[in-house]
């Protein structure tokens, strides 16, 4: 047993490094061949199938699966890449269940719909594990494209315009590309260095030029892009964290949920890595299930999730609820935080219970608790940081109209920066496939394809 | 408790169920873990003349055609007869017929078309105590090049020729065992009788390819880069095998002809249906290739239960679907159905809609919501929608009542009239002016 397994504070090496090995081994283990073609027997080829529309890239699933029903995962792979670049992280991120295999006609059935999500990792990662890119480049436009930020959305735009033969320069903040693939998601779901294989497969297709540690409105502005480019693609996401609004939130280790998240998933030796014994993670969203499941993970003893409203408005979907109750994980609906108590240190954390207004809203109660905490996550959503004043927002984001259009002609946004949009890996890869599409079309005349 | 116990030409089986003569049934050890099993009887794997046995290809013998979670839907075989000495099966099949007076013991035999051959084999089998021989003109690969097997079997003269020495030669009950990889099986199944065949066997395998290799460019299974056709059976070949049988014991040249119903038979169900088209007993040898000889238990107690609860004996079942095997144009062109969808069964897969509108009449609507619904007015009742979709029982198809409007013709639905007598038929039988 650890020395420090018990101790009280944020420390490292509660655990040691073979238990930390094992618990952050691949949530989901990709399916063999044999269970690959059991599972897509399952498919009954459906007409018009729900679950294309269901899923936001609108990737042709029947079609998919039935190719690798019949042993060719490589057809099956290049069905799905044509909808989605992305089609590899989505099939570990996605919240299928609440998109394509809801939709599947077999949940009607039985309760138990095809295993889709697994199916498209099936086909997608020996493709990328291959190495090769499939994609070949159109003929040069000689027509250039800037697009802020290499996660989902500017790296699925700029695949998209680099195959229609137009250069990309893609201008990143961070020193990787990828986002939040590579700086947001829990390390389980995405081990052994998959996002960084995804993004340089990808950047197989060629004409992207990356360029890193440039940030909008710090090394680069909206208007010399503008000057130096035929059309600018915007695709920073989100920058900045929302605050609790919470007395003594500033106390020491009162921290965000993204950064622990990101400094994990960076992190070379998950010895080294502090984390609580008694840890309090605020928010229902999937940043938050993924910051409290990970503390566990390290070896926290005890870890609470609070959020605001009840179970079911919470943003994370119903399987990643249970994933966390079952990795240990209490969840409180009902409560927001209304003081940080402490000395120095958070110590403890006071929740009131709410109550739901006649219009919606919430109001505190006077019924109230505290939880022991030695760490606290903020998990209670990001906000657009850093974005040009000359554009126009909507809901505190990059207003858009149609295919990722702003306000600004020659200028378009997509992902989490965008309004409209739900915050997923598979809507933003949508986003900036589309407005790809609308780029090109507005460059070179030609007709947009259809998706997919 | 139904009775299943069994007297097929005066053998006598505690059930209906035989292993077929095939590599199950090649040696003792086999047989005796049979018996053990539960079979009710075994016909020995075909015993060639004496001399030096024939011999069998060192690479596989078996093709296969999967179906989903690889279930075996069909095997190929190229084995050909026991390539162990004759002494030696003889010697097993006394020994295993002493120990198990109770089961059926038939031997099956294959051995060249000349009188002298046949004789001696006869007289050599005689004292082993089998209940019966079944002569194979039915392998259609190895030994038909040689002029046996199904080069017999395609042949009614020779067939009639063969068996009429077996009767004149043993005084054992005799059953033809057929090829199906003839044109119409009535004809050798009469040779077979006019030859004093005592019962048929049907059907033997049927030539094939399961699969072409397509690295190698060869046909499965391959031996050293080639192939050569193989017997197909196993529950592939099924429906092939039940017409066959209902052909043999619907013609009235063969009627009462006992059978033994081969063919793909896997659970008590086929052998039910086997049964009901006329056959006496059932032989099977894929079932128990794929799963072992236990399966044999679930076949006893399962035509038990459905005999149970039919209130049916056995012998009532035998024979009992072969009147409602007819031709075509004895069907009632006035029976009319319609496909009725179940909305709250169905899960809105749209398979029913795809096969209508893309390959049939286009007599199914998609309204919005994916609720799809038969346009009575074109649905012909062609049961497509019902075979591809995936949920039970979710579409089924109305019977109009005589007299309710066809909304497809505009005709009210008549009495029972079939091809015989209908006015777009030139060969329309009329009643006398």
């Amino acid at each position: 047993m650890s020395q420090a397994r018990l101790a009280p504070g944020v420390v490292p090496g509660r655990l040691t490094p073979h238990e930390l090995a094992a618990n952050f081994v691949d949530v989901a283990p990709p399916m063999d061949d044999h269970e690959a073609r059991v599972a897509a027997d399952r498919c009954y080829f459906c007409h018009d199938a729900p679950c294309v529309t269901a899923c936001p890239t609108s990737i042709d699933i029947p079609l998919f699966i039935r190719q690798i029903a019949t042993g060719t995962p490589d057809a099956a792979a290049m069905t799905i890449f044509h909808a989605n670049i992305f089609g590899g992280m989505c099939a570990r991120v996605c919240p299928t269940e609440t998109l394509c295999e809801g939709a599947c006609v077999r949940t009607e059935a039985e309760g138990d719909p095809v295993e889709i999500g697994a199916l498209q990792r099936y086909a997608t990662d020996g493709m990328i594990a291959g190495g090769s890119h499939p994609f070949r480049r159109a003929e040069p436009t000689g027509r250039r494209v800037a697009v802020v930020g290499a996660g989902p959305a500017g790296l699925a735009c700029a695949h998209r315009l680099a195959a229609k033969g137009h250069d990309v320069t893609i201008f990143e903040a961070k020193p990787k590309p990828g986002g939040l693939n590579e700086y947001g998601i829990a390390s389980y779901k995405a081990v052994d260095g998959f996002a960084q294989a995804e993004v340089d497969w990808l950047l197989g297709i060629g004409g992207i030029t990356l360029r890193h540690d440039q940030r909008l409105g710090r090394d680069i502005t909206l208007e010399s892009l503008r000057a130096e480019y035929d059309a600018v693609f915007l695709g920073m996401g989100l920058g900045g964290v929302n605050a609790l609004r919470a007395e003594g939130e500033e106390r020491r280790n009162v921290l965000d949920a993204v950064s622990f998240i990101r400094e994990l998933r960076q992190a070379s030796d998950l010895t080294a890595l502090p984390v609580g014994r008694d840890v309090v993670v605020i928010g229902g969203g999937m940043t938050a299930v993924d910051a409290a499941v990970q503390a566990r993970l390290l070896g926290a003893e005890n870890v609470t999730i609070v959020y605001r409203r009840d179970r079911s408005q919470m943003g994370a979907s119903r399987h990643e609820q249970d994933h966390a109750t079952g990795s240990g994980v209490r969840i409180i609906c009902n409560a927001a935080p209304v003081k940080v108590h402490g000395n120095g240190s958070v110590v403890e954390v006071e929740f009131a219970y709410t109550a739901v207004d006649p219009d919606g809203g919430l109001h505190l109660t006077d019924d109230r608790f505290r939880l022991k905490a030695d760490q606290v996550f903020r998990a209670i959503g990001q906000r657009l940081d850093g974005v040009p004043e000359t554009l126009a927002l909507n809901g505190g984001k990059i207003g858009i109209a149609g295919p990722g259009r702003t306000s600004i002609p020659g200028v378009w946004a997509g992902g989490d920066c965008a309004a409209g949009g739900d915050d997923l890996t598979v809507t933003a890869v949508a986003e900036g496939r589309d407005a790809a599409e609308d780029i090109d079309a507005h460059l070179t005349g030609r007709p947009v394809e259809i998706p997919g | 408790m139904a009775d299943l116990r069994s007297d097929f030409i005066g053998i006598k089986s505690p059930n209906p169920f035989w292993l077929a003569s095939a590599p199950p049934t090649d040696k003792e050890y086999n047989v005796r873990r049979a018996f053990q099993a539960g079979w009710g009887g075994v016909v020995w794997k075909t015993l060639g003349s004496e001399g030096p046995p024939v011999v069998n290809v060192n690479g596989p013998r078996y093709g296969v055609i999967h179906g989903p979670d690889r279930r075996v839907l069909g095997i190929n075989n190229i084995e050909l007869i026991t390539d162990r000495p004759l002494e030696v099966n003889l010697r097993e099949i006394k020994s295993v017929k002493r120990d198990y007076p109770d089961r059926a013991l038939v031997i099956s035999l294959m051995v060249p078309c000349d009188e002298e051959s046949w004789r001696d084999i006869l007289a050599r089998i005689e004292d082993t105590g089998a209940d019966g021989v079944e002569l194979n003109f039915g392998c259609p690969h190895g030994m038909s090049e040689r002029g046996m097997g199904s080069a017999v079997g395609q042949v009614p003269e020779y067939i009639e020729m063969v068996t009429r020495w077996v009767k004149q030669y043993s005084r054992m009950p005799c059953i033809v065992k057929l090829t199906p990889n003839i044109t119409d099986v009535r004809k050798p199944a009469e040779a077979a009788m006019r030859g004093g065949a005592d019962a048929v066997s049907l059907i033997n395998t049927i030539n094939s390819i399961t699969s072409v290799d397509l690295d190698l460019f060869a046909p499965e299974p391959t031996i050293d880069g080639k192939g050569a056709h193989g017997g197909y059976c196993g529950p592939a070949v099924k429906p092939i095998a039940l017409n066959m049988v209902a052909e043999i014991a619907r013609n009235p040249a063969t009627y009462g002809l006992p059978i033994s119903g081969i063919g793909g038979v896997t659970t008590w169900r086929d052998a039910a249906e086997f049964m009901a088209l006329g056959a006496g007993t059932v032989q099977v040898c894929t079932a128990a290739m794929t799963y072992g000889f236990k399966v044999v238990q679930e076949m006893i107690s399962g035509l038990r239960d459905y005999l149970d609860s039919h209130d049916m004996a056995m012998s009532d079942l035998i024979g009992r679907a072969v009147p409602n095997v007819t031709d075509w144009n004895q069907l009632n062109l006035n029976y009319v159905t319609k496909a009725r969808i179940d909305q709250d069964l169905c899960i809105k897969c749209g398979r029913c809609y795809a096969a209508c509108e893309d390959t049939s009449h286009q007599a199914i609507a998609m309204k919005p919501g994916r609720v799809f619904e038969v346009i009575e007015e074109e649905c012909v009742a062609c049961n497509l929608c019902l075979d591809v979709c995936p949920v039970e029982n979710c579409i089924d198809m109305r019977e109009l009542a005589v007299g309710e409007m066809d909304l497809r013709t505009g005709i009210r639905r008549g009495p029972y009239a079939n091809w015989t007598t209908h006015p777009n038929n030139p060969m329309a039988v009329r009643a006398a002016e």
